[in-house]
């Protein structure tokens, strides 16, 4: 089974990466980008089987900072 | 005064460390990441700078986990003295050790240059050297310095006066300009400046230097 973890910076907590992103797509001649957040995504094979709660145990431990990120699991 | 210098797969600042120390007169002990114990009598744990598993996932986040980090977790509840700098700073605030985090620089850059900071408290073995206001300079050399606490946590570390130094002309965006923080029991101190590149006349500064000559003689009879 795989499962895909999506780890972003949380809300207030300021973006400099995605801010250069805008500003990038606004040079480029888009318009109307309000604002961009830059986040990863982290995809494990997993031995079938594997719950959840297992996933999110990684996340805390390890995949995100919870002190300035936070996180969603896709299994499937 | 034993020192114990942890060494990852990308420190590079680990020889400089040792010199600091050394030249404090300390003996000290470099300490690969797979060990699993500090050694004996080990009175200061000094986190070096560098790019720890080239700054995989988040920088520090592979090192906190390292199985001689575990041994570091267990000296500090111990009460022991820890000392991280730069990519040492990371991991001390990774493994919770100490508070808040180390964002990507505001301005995106990777930033090396000599700084100007400011002792913000004397009260603690790594600043008893200076007044608080003192200015030094030393060298900061890094991407991710950008220190975030949120405002609840701000004000525990002034309230606390734990915030060691803060800099002059915030270069990389820290709340609060921090630049470096203690522990509640003040034996831990996390800092994204290079106190070990400012410990050599030959090397640029001395500014530095007090405060490794402080822990020696803080601990010396440790």
């Amino acid at each position: 089974m795989k499962a895909r973890v999506h780890v972003m910076l949380k809300d207030g907590v300021l973006d400099p990466q995605g801010e250069a992103v805008r500003h990038a797509l606004g040079s480029l001649g888009f318009d109307g980008v309000g604002s961009v957040r830059q986040g990863k995504v982290i995809e494990m094979d997993l031995a079938d089987g594997t719950t959840e709660e297992t996933v999110r145990d990684m996340c805390e431990k390890l995949l995100a900072n919870t002190v300035i990120e936070s996180y969603s699991v896709d299994l499937g | 005064m034993k020192a114990a210098i942890l060494v990852f797969p990308g420190s590079n600042c680990d020889r400089d460390l040792r010199v600091a120390f050394e030249a404090a007169g300390a003996s000290v002990t470099m300490v690969w990441h797979k060990e699993d114990a500090l050694p004996d009598g080990t009175d200061i744990v000094g986190i070096p700078g560098g790019f720890s598993y080239g700054d995989y996932l988040r920088c520090g986040a592979i090192a906190a986990n390292s199985p001689i980090t575990r041994s570091l977790r267990t000296h500090v509840e111990r009460g022991g003295y820890a000392l991280g700098i730069c990519n040492g700073f990371q991991i001390l605030t990774e493994t919770r050790i100490l508070p808040g985090a180390l964002l990507r620089n505001a301005n995106l850059k990777y930033i090396c240059r000599t700084v100007p900071l400011t002792v913000r408290t004397s009260d603690s073995d790594f600043t008893r050297a200076w007044n608080a206001g003192t200015e030094l300079q030393i060298p900061i050399a890094h991407h991710d310095g950008n220190y975030r606490a949120d405002a609840d946590l701000i004000e525990q570390l002034e309230a606390e006066d734990r915030i060691a130094f803060t800099y002059n002309d915030n270069p990389n965006g820290s709340a609060g300009d921090i630049a470096g923080v203690l522990s509640g029991n003040r034996r831990v101190l996390g800092m994204m400046p290079h106190p070990e590149r400012a410990a050599d006349e030959a090397l640029g500064g001395t500014d530095g230097r007090a405060m490794f000559q402080g822990l020696t003689n803080a601990l010396v009879s440790a």
